[in-house]
């Protein structure tokens, strides 16, 4: 078992009381196995994502992710998680955009300190980025940026893909593209990969699905 | 790790060089100016000293006749006799070089700052032809002398020190000496100095040097301007690391998530800082020496006319000044920095990446910063009122201008509000609207414009009040048409009774140096002449002032000394041994430090009959001032420096008044400059963060030339408001200047007057400088590609 989550319960300040966004959500992903996360706007996908990723801590619950426990670890344990073990694709992109395309897409790798040049070209050839790697970001169209930000994370070997509707900037037909390409890329590095979407169409393209509903998995 | 990181942070710096310039040229100037005015102190500070250790000044005790002549040698030979271990020094002028006669063997500091290697030919300093060390610049000055000469940059500027022996052959006075220096250790038995030298006074040592303590009022000004230089600094350097990691914030987040921990990254970006602190700090250091450079002969000549201390002309490089500057820098960079790296600190993660210029201002952080503006500006009002003392001056003026600042971004915000209800048109409440928004990202540049011009009225309206004043003084006090100086005293009576036919009036200058109410002053002589009565104006008098001191029955003190001593109209003032009388007038002495009392002149020649005038005050026909010049010269052959006209002293006291603010002018000038610089920065940086704020009113029908001459309108507007905050607040520092800090440093209360010809052109200047600083930016906007513009809304998400 490569992804464990167990009664994860999360709620934020609201105006006047605390706004329960999980409820008790379970949870499990095996090696290997690509799960779209579906739901409502507000069900909880992008907060769910976020405590698995080690971006927030849960109120209550366990995650754990390849053995380790993530509520036992403290933010630098967290912050390691993140740079070996976890890769997030962000809706946003996130891309630094004071680095040119090469430096982005090998940056993750370089932080867990398994940089690879020839994975890194290999990633920038299948995504089509080869004649962009002397680029900044902000000279990328939206599906290029998304596979610049694809490439990045993938470029670490993470152990877990989290993606946060990594599409859903991009028009139907790119989006096609570039999912298409993270799911090979994916099954050939062998690690896990949970993607929040809206479109049940991509999440079609998943092996398995979770809905969430008013942050229960329904 | 840690590399990967760290290069991703400075990459930031070099896709936006414009930002890198900003945060290195902010701190540079503020460094530079600090450190311009630090070293101009520092300079002149090491040149007192080596004048003051020449002149064994303030050290030790000294023994001056009493009536403030010269001592002949026999008294000095009588005084070590009867066991006193005094050692003789001799001054005086020669080619224009301050002649110092010390006897080596005797003197107590030696040779002063003259340090004499293991080789030095002491026979050849006591013998012979003789040595003279000087300061460099003085040595062609002493070629004819045929001594050897030999430099030594240590001797105070302007001065030579030499055997005693050489220098009255020199000076031409063989048997005369100025003063004796008391060794510090004297015999336990020792004859009274009554009995062997009854001419002469001891003057007990002091804590300072006289010169120093007297120059450290114009220092504690220079310091003072340093330290708002480097606040207006500050509030740049604050300005452009705020922006710098408000743009970064999306990269730090990304960092964040990518798995950099938030510690390594703080002391990541802090480190990143600290390097570019040292990088801008050695520039400013080097920027302020040519500040100081170019400065240092005005303060020089300014501190030259005001105490008659010789400066240094030229400057130095000390290494502690260097290192003190930088840390200065360092330390400047952690204030201003301090505050983004705390909020990057406790940034959550998963705050919003987008920069939140607009969230700066948001409301609970502007009603903190009112409140604490309203503090600081109670407490300033409060010190005004209840406090005394220089210390607490300075405090006001802090609390003043940091108050003012830290309360501008609130008044400019309830203004723009105003405007904003008031207006009408969808444009114009867009404009509002839309200035309000900038307002936070614009502060601080508008802080330090508003500093720049409070500091500008208000060191201009002090400056040009004691002007004004001085102006005046003069005017009341020289109103003799010439001034003539007589060699020695057979001299002056022949040319008293030459002159008396000729003119209206002659009015003898006396003067003996002596303690007047615990402090060394000068007791002066006037006669009783209608001259005085027609000019001279009172701060405070009793009736018939002139009647009452022609009777020998009061004595007129200067302001300073009445300040100085707590006196007021009928205290009692010693001016002679057992001879006490009582105030009857305060007049206004400007330019003179120390404390000054005059008598009637029958009741001086009474108390000091040995004291001749030397010097005479003419009262003649403006006509006859010429024939009456050449016939002076034909007569006793007075060379022109001894024959003065009242016209060019006027002129000279004029311009040595205007040569000592010209230091001020400078800086005033600079800051001005600097604090448009930071305007220019700021509405730079801010240019890119707009577009997304102007494209959509673009889309919707209005021009890139309209956008261009909005953001022109809008700089404008706020830097004309900001000086019509600055002017209340320039007035005040002026105030707090003329009534507070110069009455504790100089002694004297100057009126205030107002310019406002002078404000309205300083304002005029802020504007300009607005203006230019828009211009650039503007420009930009104006011309942005409409493809840049599209680009914000496909970047939308």
């Amino acid at each position: 078992m490569l992804l464990s989550v167990r009664q994860i319960t999360k709620s934020y300040a609201g105006a006047d009381a605390l706004v329960p966004v999980l409820r008790g959500v379970d949870l499990d992903l095996d090696k290997g196995e690509t799960l779209a996360l579906t739901g409502e706007s507000g069900s909880g996908k992008s907060t769910l994502l976020h405590l698995i990723g080690g971006l927030d801590r849960p109120d209550a619950g366990t995650i754990t992710l390849d053995g380790i426990a993530l509520q036992g670890l403290d933010d630098k344990g967290r912050a390691a998680l993140r740079r070996g073990d976890v890769g997030v694709v962000f809706q946003q992109f996130n891309l630094i955009p004071s680095l040119r395309i090469a430096a982005n897409i090998a940056f993750q790798a370089r932080l867990a300190g398994r940089d690879d040049p020839a994975w890194d070209e290999v990633l920038a050839d299948r995504l089509g980025l080869t004649p962009h790697l002397a680029k900044y970001p902000e000279q990328l169209s939206g599906g290029q940026q998304q596979r610049v930000a694809i490439a990045r994370t993938l470029a670490a070997r993470p152990k877990l893909v989290l993606a946060d509707e990594p599409t859903g900037n991009l028009d139907e037909a790119t989006a096609d593209s570039v999912l298409t390409l993270m799911l090979d890329l994916v099954r050939e590095t062998g690690a896990g990969l949970l993607m929040v979407t809206h479109s049940m169409r991509l999440a079609g393209a998943m092996s398995r699905q979770v809905h969430l509903r008013a942050g229960l998995v329904a | 790790m840690t590399r990967a990181a760290l290069m991703a942070l400075l990459s930031h710096w070099a896709r936006n060089p414009l930002q890198l310039f900003t945060l290195l040229s902010g701190l540079a100037l503020a460094t530079a100016l600090w450190s311009g005015v630090q070293a101009i102190n520092a300079e002149a500070r090491a040149s007192y000293d080596a004048a003051a250790a020449t002149l064994g000044e303030g050290r030790f005790d000294q023994l001056l006749a009493a009536d403030g002549g010269t001592i002949a040698q026999a008294d000095y030979v009588a005084l070590r006799r009867a066991g006193w271990l005094v050692s003789p020094v001799i001054e005086g002028r020669l080619n224009g070089v301050r002649l110092v006669g010390l006897d080596v063997l005797t003197a107590p500091g030696g040779l002063g700052p003259v340090t004499l290697g293991d080789d030095a030919d002491i026979g050849a300093f006591l013998s012979g032809g003789g040595q003279i060390f000087a300061h460099p610049d003085v040595l062609a000055q002493l070629t004819g002398t045929g001594a050897e000469l030999i430099p030594a940059p240590d001797v105070a500027p302007g001065t030579a020190i030499t055997d005693i022996g050489l220098a009255q052959r020199l000076l031409q006075r063989e048997g005369v000496l100025t003063r004796l220096i008391v060794a510090t250790d004297q015999p336990l038995v020792q004859q009274p100095l009554a009995e062997v030298a009854p001419r002469l006074t001891l003057r007990a040592a002091q804590g300072g040097s006289d010169i120093g303590r007297l120059t450290d009022s114009f220092h504690l000004n220079l310091t003072a301007f340093g330290y708002l230089a480097f606040a207006v600094g500050i509030f740049i350097v604050h300005g452009a690391i705020g922006l710098a990691f408000e743009q970064r914030r999306p990269v730090v987040r990304t960092l964040r998530a990518l798995g950099v921990p938030l510690n390594r990254l703080i002391w990541l970006m802090a480190l990143e800082l600290a390097g570019f602190a040292v990088m801008a700090g050695v520039i400013g250091v080097a920027l302020g020496y040519v500040i100081a450079a170019a400065l240092l002969p005005d303060v020089a000549a300014t501190l030259r006319g005001l105490y008659g201390a010789d400066g240094a002309g030229s400057l130095g490089l000390r290494p502690m000044w260097f290192l003190s500057c930088l840390v200065v820098a360092l330390g400047g960079t952690i204030l201003a920095a301090g505050g983004a790296l705390w909020q990057l600190a406790r940034m959550p993660l998963l705050t919003s990446a987008q920069p939140r210029a607009m969230a700066m201002a948001s409301g609970r952080q502007a009603r903190l910063l009112g409140s604490l503006a309203a503090l600081l500006l109670g407490t300033a009002g409060a010190l005004a009122l209840w406090a005394d003392g220089l210390i607490a001056g300075f405090a006001i003026l802090s609390a003043l201008l940091i108050g003012a600042a830290l309360a501008l971004p609130v008044l400019l915000d309830r203004v723009l509000a105003l405007g904003q209800a008031l207006s009408r048109g969808v444009t114009a409440g867009w404009f509002w609207a839309d200035t309000r928004q900038q307002l936070p990202g614009l502060s601080l540049a508008l802080a330090a414009l508003l500093l720049a011009m409070a500091a500008n009225v208000g060191v201009s309206t002090m400056v040009s009040s004691f002007r004004l004043t001085f102006a005046g003084f003069l005017d009341q006090r020289l109103f003799s048409e010439l001034y003539v100086y007589a060699d020695d005293a057979a001299q002056a009576a022949a040319l008293e009774a030459f002159v008396t036919p000729r003119a209206t009036a002659v009015l003898p200058l006396m003067s003996v140096s002596r303690d007047l109410a615990n402090a060394p002053g000068e007791l002066f002589a006037s006669r009783d002449d209608l001259t005085y009565r027609e000019n001279w104006q009172f701060l405070d008098a009793v009736p018939m002032v002139w009647d009452v001191l022609a009777s020998g029955e009061g004595v007129l003190v200067n302001e300073q000394m009445a300040r100085r001593a707590g006196l007021s109209l009928g205290d009692p003032v010693t001016v002679a041994e057992g001879v006490a009388l009582r105030v009857i007038g305060i007049h206004g002495d400007y330019g003179n430090p120390i404390g000054q009392a005059i008598i009637t002149e029958s009741l001086f020649q009474t108390l000091y009959p040995d004291v001749t005038p030397t010097r005479f005050g003419l009262r003649l026909n403006p006509d006859d001032v010429p024939a009456v010049s050449a016939a002076l010269r034909d007569e006793f052959g007075l060379p022109a420096a001894n024959i003065v006209n009242q016209a060019t002293i006027k002129a000279f006291s004029m311009d040595v008044f205007d040569r000592t603010f010209t230091v001020t002018a400078a800086l005033n000038v600079l800051t001005l400059a600097v604090a448009g610089f930071a305007m220019l920065m700021s509405l730079l940086t801010l240019a890119g963060m707009r577009l997304p704020q102007l494209a959509p009113v673009w889309s919707l029908g209005m021009t890139r030339r309209s956008l261009g001459w909005f953001e022109l309108a809008r700089a404008v507007m706020l830097a004309l408001l900001t000086a019509v905050f600055a002017l209340p607040l320039g007035l005040a520092l002026a105030w707090v200047l003329l009534a507070i800090v110069n009455v504790e440093a100089f002694g004297w209360r100057l009126p205030m007057y107002l310019f406002p010809a002078d404000y309205a052109r300083l304002g005029l200047f802020a504007l300009l400088a607005a203006t230019l600083a828009a211009l650039w930016p503007a420009l930009r906007l104006a011309r942005t590609p409409p493809a840049v513009l599209l680009k914000v809304f496909s970047n939308e998400r």
